[in-house]
């Protein structure tokens, strides 16, 4: 099976740190990859990279079979990678709908100028996604004004309603209360299987990455130190004292 | 909002029957208020043009000049023309104006007027320099009449321009390319990663902007009869981001309500207090940014929300 993500040595420095020091990644279609690694270590720079945040000072990104490389983020997004942030990326003007809808019409082409946003197939879309991830009773708040848990809910909800075929999380349980980072979880990969979305997640809980990834990426130092099965990798002695920090 | 541009252009039609002098004021207000449109347009993307008089003046010069240069004389196609020539002028200029923003966007679009300004005072031989230039009265479908029956078909004209303005602007700020320029005041970049290109869409909004505010400039030159390069001074910039703050900018009528607003409190202030008017414009502005942040639209908004809710 041919990846849908490719990366081959990619490197990037900022004022001599190494944050991307030769990363090779291959991720296979309707996968579940979970990245961790101590903060510091070029994961958020990872996602950077992919979605032309950043400009590699070398390698090369190929998703689905097409050089993305130093693309800018509009064209990656275009062509089908999605992103959701660790601080989540709202409109915060506009209601979690009008957010959703937004992301819908950006997918159709935004280039319309006489028909309203809030167009019935629009809003049954949105709706549709927001149910889905459990925000349809709050879909008419500002989201300026909602709880954490609600905006990083509402930030995967737009990166979502693009219909990408590689989702990218940014530490989607970061800010979530503990009790509650499983519920999401548990919405969050519902979706992910029901709509054939290959996803890549920056993960800190590790009870989260053992009980939902495929496949771990361990970063260190830039670079991708270890990877496999969650059991594998969680367990072993060298990822335990220098990653997790267990002795 | 169908109904408040609705009302006020029936005000506007029905009052100057009563006292003949407000036709000019209203029909200088709408000229300003399409203009100030414009301006409310932007800053709903979070940009603020205090240089926007540069294509009243454009408008207003468009016309002197195809009357002038050109021989048009009918007063739907100079209105058009006009309008036209503006808005090209809005693509060109907006081309390298969306790479900038805040502050940068601002100043730019002030300088850009005032080179205007400059230019439009130097060049004498074209542009008649300080004196400017006269704009007889336009012909109506061929047809010359009074001064006049001129006005008052122009007042007619200037409402139906108002109100097709408003539904057309309405349209177009809850279309997707609307509210995509909505967003841009709140996260550029999480419109970027939504694949929409935040400098098109500012682009848009701007040559549309350039646009109306060119033919707000183009019925002023009309109904004056005469235009001046301090159509494109900053004073005249400020006055139109004062209208659109006023007005309030949550809706279209905003723009509008803000014109008949100050156009009647100027005459009304020169009148009582001929050395203090500016005073008190500074202090009408001075009460809405304290009291009415939303604008005297907004005002209107809330009161209706205040009859509509539950007792």
């Amino acid at each position: 099976m041919n990846p849908i993500l490719a990366v081959r040595d990619l490197h990037i420095n900022f004022g001599g740190i190494l944050a991307a020091n030769g990363i090779n990644i291959d991720i296979y279609p309707h996968e579940l990859i979970a990245v961790i690694g101590p903060n510091g270590s070029g994961k958020t720079t990872f996602l950077n990279l992919c979605t032309g945040y950043i400009r590699p000072a070398s390698g090369s990104v190929v998703f689905e079979g097409q050089a993305i490389t130093g693309l800018s983020p509009r064209t990656i997004t275009r062509r089908g990678i999605a992103r959701a942030f660790q601080i989540p990326q709202l409109f915060s003007h506009q209601s979690v709908l009008e957010n959703v809808m937004l992301a819908v019409a950006a997918r159709h082409g935004i280039w319309e100028a006489m028909t309203p946003l809030a167009r019935s197939s629009y809003k049954a879309e949105a709706r549709a996604i927001l149910d889905l991830l459990t925000l349809g009773d709050i879909d008419d708040r500002l989201t300026a004004i909602l709880p954490e848990g609600f905006r990083k809910l509402a930030d995967i909800a737009i990166a979502m309603a693009l219909r990408p075929r590689l989702l990218l999380l940014d530490e989607p349980t970061s800010g979530v209360s503990s009790t509650e980072k499983i519920s999401l979880m548990d919405t969050i990969v519902r979706v992910l299987r029901d709509q054939k979305i290959t996803a890549l997640f920056v993960e800190h809980d590790m009870d989260v990455v053992e009980r939902y990834a495929d496949r771990v990426l361990v970063w260190d130092a830039g670079r991708v130190a270890a990877e496999g099965p969650p059991h594998e990798v969680l367990h072993s002695a060298s990822v335990l004292e220098r990653i997790i920090g267990v002795a | 909002m169908f109904r408040y541009v609705f009302s006020l252009a029936v005000v506007a039609a029905l009052l100057p029957i009563g006292v003949p002098w407000l036709a000019f004021v209203f029909t200088i207000a709408v000229s300003k208020g399409l203009a100030a449109l414009g301006v409310a347009m932007l800053l709903r993307g979070g940009l603020i043009s205090i240089g926007h008089a540069l294509y009243f003046a454009i408008g207003a010069y468009a016309v002197a000049f195809l009357m002038r240069e050109a021989g048009i004389a009918d007063l739907l196609l100079l209105l058009v023309c006009a309008t036209l020539i503006t808005t090209i002028a809005g693509l060109v200029v907006g081309a390298f104006m969306v790479r900038y923003r805040a502050i940068f966007f601002a100043m730019l679009n002030l300088a850009i007027s005032m080179v205007f300004f400059a230019l439009l005072s130097k060049l004498y031989y074209f542009t008649g320099g300080t004196d400017g230039l006269r704009v007889a009265t336009p012909t109506i479908l061929t047809i010359q009449l009074s001064r006049s029956t001129f006005d008052i078909i122009l007042q007619m004209s200037v409402l139906i321009l108002m109100i097709a303005s408003a539904l057309l602007i309405d349209r177009y700020l809850k279309s997707p390319l609307g509210e995509a320029l909505r967003a841009i005041d709140s996260n550029e970049v999480r419109l970027e990663y939504l694949g929409v290109s935040a400098r098109g869409t500012i682009w848009a909004a701007y040559t549309v902007s350039a646009g109306l505010a060119g033919l707000g400039g183009a019925i002023s030159a009309v109904a004056i009869g005469h235009v001046v390069p301090e159509m494109s001074y900053w004073t005249v910039s400020g006055q139109l981001v004062l209208i659109a703050v006023l007005g309030g900018i949550g809706g279209v009528p905003g723009a509008f309500i803000g014109a008949f607003f100050l156009e009647l409190v100027q005459t009304f202030a020169v009148g009582l207090a001929a050395e203090a008017w500016n005073a008190i414009i500074g202090l009408s502005l001075l009460i809405v940014i304290f009291f009415l942040p939303e604008g005297l639209y907004g005002l209107i908004q809330r009161l209706e929300r205040l009859r509509a809710s539950p007792k």
